[in-house]
């Protein structure tokens, strides 16, 4: 078994573990997407750490498994800030730290409505070893992640990434669509994509007992997400795309799990992205660390 | 500085502020006007909305229900018995439990962004209804006692 692979094991069981001494959570409602957002924002003063990973498959070299941490914070009920931190094994290869991102999401409209747009501004400093493929876009194809690592290292991006998200929730679905315009900083096109999600929770009734079998913490929908070409050439020429079932089990235990099945949709595409991740949201993570600092209890 | 060292240092920057901004201290006197904006914005219910009649007005289960859903969302600014916390205001009071049903449900759904409280739209709307079942449950509070003005409430559970 190569040292790729032990890493990429231990990252997988051992991170999550540590969400279980994490006090003063919550029963969150969280929505199965892995790849595309809601209009939902963090709850304000409330933490989310969250752990994800992907298993890659690579036809030209080697599958890989990509996992990132993410610490979400609701600043005030229309400003929800991020934070990720990246890493990849690549089987038969390396285990690499490939950077991290700062994500901020705001909400435009005060009320509800059929339709929620909420504006999303997002720095990354990653290198091109990042397989994450959080975010597919301009003309990102599989053969782009077939090297080693250690020459995917050597690329640097500083990127802006933009997205207009449009949510809304009806009858128990929501439906989301979310439009992306990347940026490298050093003199590259614009580069665009998409994402695009429908859920719904299994059970729209609370039970009146507490459980986690119940239907209702069962919500399940499909994804899917792709890249649109850059600016000196839009459109579906040289793109990959992936259609994504998604589930989310919100435990009572203050849990959260994610399970994502995404096949790729064309020859460009990797055949299989399966996902998983934990989440535990921290109520009150704010207050605590006010009062860490002498603030009033 | 290298450019990693920057970025990091204005992830931190941003971190603190967006905490700040979301845990300031506010005197007591101030806590109570932002209490009555909140409880205006139930005033400003649509007639339409107002007039929708719970659907689970008659479910024996909602209460209990509605009960669980309090706990797992919402006392962690309305107080574990909804007597009112630092960030959110207490909801055994007239303004809340004289309200109309369909204006506390429009409140659940729309949230008062601007003022701290996040849209719940993302509770189906049963759940949202089992909600104001067990909110206009409780009932309005005893007034404290002049010599125990911060004396809690003490609402049904």
């Amino acid at each position: 078994m190569s040292a790729a692979v032990v890493r990429s094991a231990l990252t997988l069981f051992l991170v999550p573990l540590l969400f279980v001494s994490l006090p003063g959570s919550s029963l969150a409602q969280e929505n199965p997407y892995i790849i595309a957002y809601d209009h939902y924002l963090e709850e304000p003063g409330n933490l989310e750490i969250e752990y994800f990973s992907t298993f890659g498959t690579e036809r030209a070299g080697s599958d890989f498994h990509a996992f990132w941490m993410e610490f979400e914070y609701g600043a005030t009920a229309w400003w929800t800030t991020e934070f990720y931190l990246d890493g990849q094994s690549t089987f038969g290869d390396s285990t690499v730290f490939t950077g991290f991102r700062l994500e901020n999401r705001f909400r435009v409209w005060k009320r509800e409505h059929f339709i929620n747009p909420v504006l999303y501004v997002e720095y990354e400093n990653i290198t091109g070893a990042d397989k994450l493929l959080k975010e597919v876009e301009g003309h990102d194809v599989e053969t782009d992640y077939a090297d080693r690592n250690a020459a995917l290292r050597q690329e640097h991006k500083h990127e802006l990434e933009l997205k207009l998200l449009l949510s809304g929730t009806h009858k128990g679905w929501n439906v989301t669509e979310n439009t992306l315009a990347a940026k490298n900083l050093s003199n590259s096109p614009w580069e665009f994509g998409y994402a695009i999600g429908a859920s719904r929770p299994l059970a729209l009734k609370a039970s009146a007992k507490r459980c986690s079998f119940c239907r209702q913490n069962f919500i399940a929908g499909v994804e899917m997400y792709g890249g649109l070409g850059d600016r000196h050439s839009f459109g579906l020429h040289e793109t990959s795309h992936y259609l994504a079932p998604v589930v989310a089990w919100n435990l009572p235990s203050d849990w959260t799990l994610r399970l994502s099945a995404g096949f790729g949709l064309n020859d460009n595409s990797h055949r299989l992205l399966v996902r998983w991740g934990v989440s535990r949201e921290i109520t009150g993570f704010g207050s605590a660390v006010k009062n860490l600092f002498g603030g009033h209890r | 500085m290298s450019a990693h060292v920057r970025a990091l240092a204005a992830t931190a920057a941003l971190l603190s502020v967006s905490m700040a901004l979301a845990q300031q201290d506010k005197p007591p006197a101030s806590k109570y006007r932002k209490d009555a904006l909140v409880y205006a914005e139930l005033t400003k219910a649509p007639q339409k909305a107002r007039a929708k009649r719970n659907p689970l007005e008659r479910d024996p289960d909602a209460v209990a229900a509605g009960r669980n859903l309090f706990e797992q969302h919402c006392t962690e600014c309305h107080g574990d018995l909804a007597e009112g916390g630092r960030k959110g205001p207490s909801l055994l009071v007239e303004q809340v439990q004289n309200s109309e049903p369909g204006a506390i449900f429009w409140i659940l759904t729309n949230g008062v962004v601007w003022r701290g409280m996040p849209v719940w739209s993302k509770l189906p709307e049963p759940q949202r209804w089992q909600l104001v079942s067990y909110i206009k449950s409780l009932g309005v509070a005893p007034k404290p006692s002049s010599g125990s003005p911060t004396a809690p409430p003490s609402g049904p559970r």
